[in-house]
C-alpha cells in the first residue's frame, strides 16, 4: 500500500466528477483526496487525485478512468519528479499569552493568519502534505478547533511533458 | 431528428414499448416506414432482442423505453450487453427538462442508475445537440471495445424543433481505441510463439467481434497450436477441427483444461480471463508465460500476470504475428492433449434410457447438421448447449456470459432471428429461465419470428440445485419448480407446441419444429436431477476438474490428483 498521485485531463461537463468518483466507490478504492479545477484549455479541468493502494491496483484503477469518455488522459505521476501543493485553513485556539508564541510558528512556517478572534486565530499555510502535517503536530498542543484541507495538487516539475499530451503514462501496456 | 439520425445509422430495427414519455417520438415513427419497430411485452425484452439481434448481424441494436419503470426495466438488458461488450444503443423517454430533478411521475434518473453499466451515456437537454448525440452514441457503441450507450431524450425536447445537420466530425477527444498492436510487442509475442513446447491459443468473443476467424485459424494451423475457448469464444473456431480442444473453465472439457494447466505459452485472444474460465487465479496455468491480445488496455493485468501485453484489435493484430510467426508442429504436445481426450472423453454419452439432455443437445445438432445458431438461457442448458452442439459455423452461439442473465434466451433468440431470417435460430432454454422472460412468445408469433424453442424441463432451478446436491448436502431449498404446462402456454399464444418424454420421441419431435414454417416449442421433460459435467468446484483450480462420478477417478496430470470421492 503506497499513497500515489494521479492527474486526469477531464472535459468539464456535469456528472463527470461523480462518474470518477463512482469508479473509485465501485472497484473498492478509497480516495485520500481529490481537487480539481480549470486547466490551461479551455473547457478541460484538470484533477489530481491522491490514493492509497498497491501499484497493480492503482494501475488498474488508472486504466478504467481513462475508459470514461469524458475522461482525456489520466497519469500516475508518483514516481515522477513533482511539484505537490495542499492549502489548508486552521483554527487554533488562542489566550492572550499564548498568541504570540502561535504567531512565532506562524513565521517560521511562512503561513499567513487570516483571521483573529478572541479566543482563537485562523491560520493559512500552503505546501507539501508533509509541511501541513508538521505545523499541525506543533499547534494540537495548543487545542485545534477546526481543520479544512483542499488536498493536494500536483504537477511535474519543469521540462517534463505535461500529462496532457503525453502518449502514455510510465506503467501502461507499452512498457 | 431521433428517426432521421436512426436512419444516418443504418438502423432498420427497433425494439420497444412506448409511454407517455415517448409519445412525441412514436408519433413521427409513421413517417419513417424504413425503421421498423416491433413492439415487445417487457422493457427487458426489447434490450435483450436488441442484444441478440446486435450479436447475430454484427449491426448495432436498438431499443426504445419510455421514462420511469420503462426505462429501469431496461437495467438488465443494457447490464448484460455491457458484460458481454454487444453494440446496443438504449433511447429512453424522459420527463419534461423543467420537471426533471422534482421527482415527476415516472421519472427517474436513468443516466445516473445506467452510468457503470454502460460505455456511456447522454440526457439531451437541447434538441440542437440531438444529431451529434446520436452520431457519438453509435461511434460508441459499435467501435473499440463494443458496449451499451443510453440517451435519454426529455419529452419536451423531442417536441422541438431545429435545423438537422447531420455531423460528419466527431468531438470525442477522450476516446481513441487502440487497434493495430505495438509492432515491438507484437514481435517479443512472435518469438515466445516460436519458442514454446507447449503453446496454446484461449479465444474468446474478442475474436468473434472483430470477425479474425480466418486470421485466427491461419495462425493455429501455420505453427500447430491447440486451441481452446472461453464459453463466449464458441463458434470462433470450428469445434470439429482437429486442433480444437473445445471450452474451458468451470464446465469446460477435462481435457481443455489440462491442457491450460500443462502449457508453457498462452496466447489469450480476445478475452478477460473470467473467474468462470480461470477458475482459482493462483493456480492458473502455473507452468505458461501469456500474451494477452486484447483491445481493452484495462483488461490486460486485470486477473492475471501478463508478460507479453498487446492492446489491437485482435484482427489487425494477428494479421501482423501471423506474418511473424514461425511454420510449427508441435507432435509431442499435440499427442499428449489428444491422449488427454482419449483418456477423459467428457463428451460421451452414457448410455440411458431415461431422457438426458445431452442426448437432446446432440439431436439438435444432428437434425439442423451444425447449422443453426443457438441461444441459450443461463444454467445447466447453456451448459449442455455449449458443451453437446459443435459449432463449426462462425458467430453461431449466442448466450449470456458475463452477467448470466436467466432470461435472456427467448428474446434473444428473437433478435437474432429478426436480424438473420434466413437463419435456423434454436432457443435453449430452462424451464426456470424460460419463465422470466416468457410474455416474449407473444411479440414471436405477433412478428411470424420462426424460432425454435426448446425446453430442458426438469422441474429445477437445475444448476442451482446441482450446487445444493454438491455442496449443501442436497438441502433442495427453494429450486423445485411447479411449472406450468408448456404445451398449453405455447397454444394459448397461438404457436404449436410438443411434449417429449421418451427418448425415441426426441429426433421426431425436432424434425416437426424443423418442418413447421414458424415458431414452435418443445417441452423436454429430461431426467431431473442429471449433472453438468465436467465441473471445477468452486475455488479450486482448473487441474482438480471432477468428471462424471460414475467414471472412476483419473490422474489429472502429473502434479495434480483429482479429488477421489463426489466432493
Amino acid at each position: 500500500m503506497t499513497k500515489h498521485t494521479l492527474v486526469a485531463l477531464v472535459e468539464d461537463k456535469p456528472g463527470v466528477l461523480n462518474q470518477m468518483a463512482s469508479l473509485f466507490r465501485r472497484r473498492g478504492f478509497n480516495i485520500e483526496s481529490i481537487a480539481v479545477g480549470h486547466s490551461e484549455v479551455p473547457h478541460l479541468s484538470r484533477m489530481t487525485i491522491v490514493v492509497n493502494g498497491a501499484a497493480a491496483m492503482v494501475e488498474q484503477v488508472r486504466k478504467q478512468l481513462d475508459k470514461l469518455i469524458d475522461v482525456i488522459k489520466v497519469s500516475d505521476i508518483t514516481e515522477d519528479d513533482i511539484v505537490s501543493r495542499e492549502l489548508a485553513l486552521i483554527k487554533v485556539k488562542t489566550t492572550p499569552p499564548t498568541r504570540s508564541e502561535v504567531i512565532q510558528i506562524v513565521d517560521i512556517f511562512r503561513a499567513n493568519i487570516v483571521d483573529v478572534g478572541a479566543d482563537s486565530v485562523t491560520i493559512e499555510v500552503t505546501g507539501d502534505e508533509d509541511k501541513i502535517n508538521s505545523l499541525l503536530n506543533l499547534l494540537r498542543g495548543f487545542g485545534i478547533r477546526e481543520i479544512t484541507r483542499t488536498g493536494s495538487i500536483a504537477m511535474t516539475r519543469g521540462g517534463v511533458v505535461p500529462p496532457s499530451t503525453k502518449k502514455s503514462s510510465p506503467k501502461s501496456e507499452e512498457k | 431528428m431521433v428517426c432521421e439520425s436512426l436512419l444516418r445509422e443504418g438502423v432498420e430495427v427497433i425494439f420497444g414499448i412506448l409511454g407517455g414519455a415517448l409519445l412525441p417520438l412514436y408519433d413521427t415513427l409513421p413517417h419513417y416506414p424504413k425503421l421498423r419497430h416491433i413492439l415487445v411485452r417487457h422493457e427487458q425484452g426489447a434490450a435483450h432482442a436488441a442484444e441478440g439481434y446486435a450479436r447475430a448481424t454484427g449491426k448495432v441494436g436498438v431499443c426504445l423505453a419510455t421514462s420511469g419503470p420503462g426505462a429501469s426495466n431496461l437495467v438488465t438488458g443494457i447490464a448484460n450487453a455491457h458484460l458481454d461488450s454487444s453494440p446496443i444503443i438504449a433511447i429512453t423517454g424522459q420527463v419534461a427538462r423543467p420537471f426533471i430533478g422534482k421527482d415527476a411521475f415516472q421519472e427517474i434518473d436513468i443516466t445516473g442508475i445506467t452510468q457503470p453499466i454502460t460505455k456511456h451515456n447522454y440526457l439531451v437537454l437541447d434538441v440542437a445537440s440531438l444529431p451529434r448525440t446520436f452520431k457519438e452514441a453509435f461511434y460508441l457503441a459499435r467501435t473499440g471495445r463494443p458496449g451499451p450507450v443510453l440517451i435519454d431524450l426529455p419529452r419536451d425536447v423531442q417536441i422541438e424543433q431545429a435545423e438537422f445537420h447531420y455531423p460528419s466530425k466527431l468531438g470525442l477527444p477522450g476516446y481513441k481505441p487502440t487497434l493495430q498492436g505495438h509492432p515491438a510487442q507484437i514481435k517479443k509475442a512472435a518469438n515466445l510463439i516460436n519458442e514454446a513446447k507447449c503453446p496454446i491459443i484461449i479465444a474468446g468473443r474478442g475474436v468473434i467481434i472483430s470477425s479474425a476467424y480466418g486470421e485466427l485459424k491461419e495462425l493455429v494451423e501455420k505453427a500447430q497450436i491447440p486451441v481452446v475457448t472461453t464459453l463466449l469464444g464458441i463458434s470462433c473456431f470450428p469445434e470439429t477441427h482437429a486442433l480444437s480442444y473445445g471450452m474451458i473453465g468451470m464446465h469446460g472439457m477435462a481435457y481443455a483444461n489440462f491442457a491450460v494447466d500443462g502449457a508453457d505459452l498462452i496466447i489469450a485472444i480476445g478475452m478477460r480471463f473470467d473467474d468462470r474460465a480461470t477458475a482459482k487465479v493462483s493456480a492458473f496455468a502455473p507452468h505458461a508465460r501469456v500474451i494477452h491480445i486484447d483491445i481493452d488496455p484495462a483488461e490486460i493485468g486485470k486477473n492475471v500476470r501478463v508478460d507479453v501485453p498487446i492492446v489491437g484489435d485482435a484482427k489487425a493484430v494477428l494479421q501482423k504475428l501471423n506474418k511473424q510467426v514461425a511454420t510449427a508442429r508441435h507432435l509431442d504436445w499435440v499427442r499428449q492433449l489428444d491422449d488427454w481426450r482419449r483418456e477423459h472423453p467428457s463428451l460421451v454419452i452414457r448410455d440411458s434410457q431415461g431422457l438426458l439432455p445431452q442426448y437432446v443437445i446432440r439431436q439438435i445438432y444432428e437434425v439442423t447438421k451444425g447449422e443453426a445458431i443457438i441461444v441459450t438461457g443461463v444454467g445447466q442448458n447453456q451448459m449442455w448447449a455449449a458443451q453437446y452442439y459443435w459449432y463449426d459455423k462462425p458467430n453461431s452461439f449466442i448466450s449470456s456470459g458475463g452477467l448470466g442473465t436467466m432470461g435472456f434466451e427467448l428474446p434473444a433468440a428473437f433478435g437474432a432471428k429478426i436480424g438473420r431470417p434466413d437463419d435456423t435460430v434454436w432457443c435453449i432454454a430452462g424451464d426456470g429461465g424460460f419463465q422470466m422472460t416468457i410474455q416474449e412468445l407473444a411479440t414471436v408469433v405477433q412478428e411470424k419470428a420462426a424460432v425454435k424453442i426448446a425446453i430442458m424441463d426438469n422441474g429445477y432451478l437445475g444448476m442451482v440445485r446441482q450446487w445444493q446436491e454438491l455442496f449443501y448436502r442436497k438441502r433442495y431449498v427453494a429450486t423445485p419448480l411447479s411449472g406450468p404446462d408448456f404445451v398449453k402456454i405455447a397454444e394459448a399464444y397461438g404457436l404449436g407446441g410438443l411434449r417429449v418424454k421418451r427418448k425415441e420421441e426426441v429426433v421426431p419431435a425436432i424434425q416437426k419444429a424443423m418442418a413447421e414454417p414458424g415458431p414452435f416449442l418443445i417441452d423436454f421433460k429430461i431426467e431431473p436431477e442429471e449433472n453438468v459435467y465436467p465441473m471445477v468446484p468452486p475455488g479450486a483450480a482448473l487441474s482438480e476438474v471432477i468428471e462424471e462420478p460414475r467414471k472412476e477417478a483419473r490422474v489429472a496430470t502429473d502434479s495434480a490428483k483429482l479429488p477421489v470421492s463426489n466432493i
